[in-house]
């Protein structure tokens, strides 16, 4: 980069671009747009987990006062389903069985909320009210919720393609050496647990808004997106069979997604198709009780995992068994998610030589599951750090130490790992030593008997996660099944009079990108912070995008914009050559002028950009006139990002109530862009695993009905919940992309659930406790230390 | 229809409604006040959050014809000119906001904080926001805003105007 500091260039901790709007309430969020002439469409959704529908009657909410058309599979049923973007074998070689995902229910419904019709009307509360006159006969069958008994003989089938339920059976690593490792390991550890299914959450609902001109037959969707082209393109080519250069996806302002609005909805292609039918807008919004029951939901594992260590410690193999809940659909990334976004992470940042990992994928009646901040990495991370912890206490050493002895070394980087990874760059010593002081670890065990002398238990944890982010090199994931590339685009357009406007195909949605992304750019082409536009989430401006997800805006997104900056000074070079009379290979580039090597002459980036506009005195012969360059940038691997939290708990042991009086997180995140959105980025991402470890837990009963449906039940971590939270990073540099960048999005989510979990345990190991459940709820910890006292 | 006439962000409104219509239904819909957010249907996020007669309110749980007569504030309403309230200006300061979804709430909540509580701690900021949900900052940088919020809304007093007029009571 520059050799200057730049003010408003990479390491800066802007104040966000982002916040003048969001504070004055200016966002444009999809709910916020209103067209003219637009209609309303409410979904009609099952009551029922499981049931064949028998006949449906639309008529008398047809005749409903505004209502402009009511909807059902028998005029969708041409569409095509909702596809699922990966493909996974089982281990016996056959491909992963795929039910169909229609837009409404065909025939039957699969969980409480798929959606049997949709009414439009001119108002919303006229298409509720006359969503009340549809007559459906269900006749209802027995539902699929609990995974182990899906696939007993006997259950029902939620697909007719996978009769006992199971969507695959894959598996990763040398199963005969890790079965050898374990014939003669001096010690075993084995745990079962479960990772609790949570809701993404996003405090903005869906929304999406349909609209068609008939003047040029083009299809306009706004949408709640992570990810405006990817929904392009499974709408276009899969569902609606539309071509793309009619589609335009806008997805505006949008109000967190956490993963939940990466995915193609049913709502989306609904609300398009009935815009080209009715010749007029359709706009849908979520409520939030209607997003409990249609947002993909996130983890859902039922695990049994075994460590086996050697009579000195260290780790000889791991061994994990997995049911992962699909739900009722495969939603676009379900099947990669507990597959190899989870596998692939179980070497964590340890030598553990011999790795092996079985994954069973499992349909029931309940809504789909899909990534949600982290997707399949906290799962790993949290079994890791869990059986690590247990047999620590089984072997009598400090949990500490016991990682020590088996981290990665720094010299042992570039690290290939018996689960497919080749991890870069890592000191994992590093971020454990910066973990340790900050909490001052040493100096606990005072603190524990403090406590104790005010009648509470005191418990430290420690949790070590390593994350694979930037997703991903298209080849590689091209090979495990993807069926898309993953690479990411990005257009900088510098103005006549030097302005610079990035059309970016990664979309922000709080991460700050307009800010972050400006940064780069600012520091790169040594142009002014506020020259510098960032144009996102609209498939008419950007070239192309896979959106953002997987931490992957910076090190894949911003790496495509660097990629295009170099394509700008590369030209600028040889304008500033020819204007200078001066030999294109003489010249450099550094602070935003274009010198002569070794002279005082130079041309400023305004004057080159100017003279590509204005090419008077200009190269006409070999270069074109304009500054504008597209480039695509595919990752050479993932990023690794990693670190160490540790989290300190109070209990009150008449009540079980658990209170975090200290969080901290060291992270290693390669070269940070903005420190100040860092750490939000961190404090967010810890808000929701302290959530998963203490709080947050969708509950479905026998029937497949979502106990906890509503903010009224599914506990949300609020402000009172939380602790302020120390956070640190340290810096080795990514190797293999141009900005050093790891990614920051997802580690605390990742790292923070059996921070909180070993905490609690030790907290309770005078009761002999071994492991708690996430949520780890007062009445859970409160029968913990009851039932230990009966002991 | 009945008739509803209030104040919105000082200028006199008049608008039709259902009766079932409720508060924040009217802003957004009858008068283009879309940065008055919903985030949920049992009044728990407090995206809604607005102030009427001076009080922080959540505009879903209110019905439009109860707001007859009365002066509300949205977050429309903070700011003067293009210079943000305290408020408004600490949180950006302080990166209180994120995706930006909760925080018209969030701010209108904080600012009928400083008038209840202007000497309220880390604690107190954080069991006054029991009623707003935030998915983005993990609360840390909010609390740190609002915490920094009333410091200046006091602060501002001494220019002739005190914290109570600084905020948004008709």
């Amino acid at each position: 980069m520059t050799h200057q500091p730049n003010p408003t260039g990479i390491g800066a901790a802007l104040k966000r671009k982002e916040d003048p709007r969001f504070l004055r309430g200016k966002g444009r969020y999809t709910d916020d747009i209103n067209l003219p002439g637009q209609s309303y469409a409410y979904f009609l959704r099952s009551a029922y987990a499981h049931a064949r529908i028998k006949k449906i009657d639309t008529r008398a909410a047809k005749k409903a006062r505004g209502v402009v058309a009511v909807y059902t599979s028998a005029d969708t049923a041409k569409l095509g389903g909702l596809p699922c973007g990966w493909l996974i074998h089982s281990k016996d070689g056959s491909p992963m069985k795929e039910g169909k995902h229609p837009v409404l229910a065909e025939g039957k419904v699969r969980h409480v909320g798929d959606p049997v019709a949709v009414i439009i009307a001119e108002t919303l509360a006229q298409a509720r009210d006359a969503a009340e006159l549809v007559e459906i006969d269900f006749a209802e069958l027995p539902a699929v919720v609990d995974m182990a008994k899906a696939q007993n003989k006997g259950a029902a089938a939620v697909h007719d393609v996978a009769p006992d339920n199971v969507c695959y059976d894959w598996e990763l690593g040398d199963k005969a050496a890790v079965d050898a490792a374990f014939a003669t390991a001096a010690h075993v550890t084995r745990l079962e647990l479960t990772n609790n299914r949570l809701a993404a959450n996003p405090i903005e609902p869906r929304a999406a808004i349909g609209d068609y001109s008939s003047a040029t037959g083009e299809h306009t969707l706004y949408t709640t997106s992570q990810n405006p082209h990817v929904i392009r393109l499974l709408m276009g080519a899969f569902v609606l069979q539309i071509p793309e250069h009619k589609i335009r996806v806008i997805a505006p302002d949008v109000g967190g997604g956490f993963g939940s609005k990466i995915y193609h909805y049913a709502e989306e292609a609904l609300v398009t198709w009935a815009a080209a039918q009715l010749e007029r807008p359709v706009k849908w919004t979520s409520d939030r009780s209607e997003a409990f029951l249609s947002d993909a939901q996130g983890r859902d594992h039922k695990t049994v995992v075994e460590l086996a260590l050697d009579k000195d410690g260290k780790f000889l193999a791991l061994r994990e068994s997995t049911l992962a809940n699909m739900g009722a659909y495969l939603s676009t990334f379900a099947s990669v998610i507990p597959t190899w976004l989870h596998g692939t992470l179980l070497a964590g940042q340890y030598t553990t030589p011999a790795i092996y990992c079985n994954v069973k994928a499992i349909y029931t009646s309940t809504v789909a599951v899909d990534a949600y901040r982290g997707a399949g990495r906290p799962e790993a991370t949290f079994l890791l750090e869990r059986v690590i912890d247990l047999a620590a206490l089984e072997t009598g050493r400090d949990p500490v130490e016991l990682r020590r002895l088996n981290f990665i070394q720094p010299h042992q980087f570039p690290y290939q790992t018996p689960v497919a990874l080749v991890y870069d760059s890592g000191n994992y010593q590093a971020t454990m030593d910066q973990a340790l002081k900050a909490a001052d670890y040493a100096g606990f065990e005072k603190r524990r008997q403090a406590a104790k002398a005010r009648g509470k238990l005191r418990g430290i944890g420690v949790a070590s996660y390593i994350e694979a982010c930037g997703i991903a090199p298209s080849n590689v994931a091209g090979a495990l099944g993807a069926r898309a590339g993953l690479y990411e685009a990005a257009t900088v357009r510098v103005n006549p009079t030097g302005s610079v406007s990035v059309m970016t195909g990664s979309h922000s949605h709080g991460q700050g990108h307009e800010t972050t992304f400006a940064q780069v750019v600012s520091d790169k082409l040594g142009i002014a912070f506020d020259q510098v536009e960032i144009v996102h989430g609209d498939t008419a401006k950007i070239p192309f995008g896979m959106g953002t997800y997987g931490s992957r805006s910076i090190a894949v997104g911003g790496s495509a914009i660097v990629k295009a900056m170099d394509k700008i000074i590369a030209k600028g070079k040889k304008i500033a050559a020819h204007m200078l009379e001066a030999a294109e290979g003489d010249m450099t580039f550094e602070n935003g002028a274009f010198k002569v090597a070794g002279t005082d002459r130079q041309k400023s980036f305004g004057e080159v950009a100017f003279s590509a506009y204005v090419p008077h005195k200009y190269p006409l012969d070999t270069v074109e006139p304009g500054l504008e360059e597209t480039a695509f940038y595919d990752p050479k691997n993932f990023t690794f990002p990693a670190g160490t939290y540790i989290c300190e708990v109070e209990i009150d042991p008449d009540t079980g109530a658990v209170e975090i009086v200290a969080f901290h997180a060291a992270d290693d995140f390669g070269n940070i862009i903005n420190p100040m959105i860092v750490e939000g980025q961190v404090h967010g991402g810890l808000a929701q695993g302290i959530g998963q470890a203490l709080f947050e837990h969708c509950v479905y009963d026998d029937a497949g009905q979502l106990v906890s449906g509503s903010f009224m039940d599914y506990c949300m971590p609020r402000a009172d919940n939380l602790p302020s939270f120390n956070v640190a990073t340290s810096v080795t540099v990514c190797t293999h992309n141009p900005l050093g960048v790891k990614g920051c999005g997802e580690a605390g989510a990742i790292g923070s659930p059996p921070a909180v979990i070993n905490a609690i345990v030790n907290a309770l190991k005078d009761y002999g406790v071994t492991h708690i459940e996430m949520p780890a709820t007062p009445q859970k910890i409160w029968r913990a230390i009851r039932s230990a006292k009966k002991k | 229809m009945p008739r509803v006439a209030l104040t919105v962000n000082g200028k006199a409104v008049t608008a039709e409604v259902e009766g079932r219509t409720l508060l924040v239904q009217l802003l957004r819909e009858n008068l283009g006040l879309t940065g008055t957010h919903v985030g949920c249907d049992t009044s728990q996020c407090g995206a809604c959050t607005v102030h009427v007669n001076g009080r922080s309110v959540k505009s879903c749980t209110m019905l439009a014809v109860q707001a007859a007569s009365s002066a509300v504030t949205t977050i429309e309403g903070l700011a003067n000119g293009t210079e943000l309230h305290p408020m408004q200006e600490a949180f950006r300061e302080h990166h209180g906001l994120q995706c930006g979804f909760c925080t018209p709430g969030m701010v209108m909540s904080a600012i009928d904080l400083a008038r209840h509580n202007p000497e309220a701690d880390e604690t107190q900021v954080r069991e006054w926001l029991e009623g707003n949900l935030c998915r983005c900052t993990g609360y840390h940088n909010i609390v740190k805003a609002i915490l920094a919020g009333i410091k200046a809304m006091l602060g501002n007093a001494p220019r002739g105007k005190s914290a109570k007029s600084r905020g948004t009571s008709s």
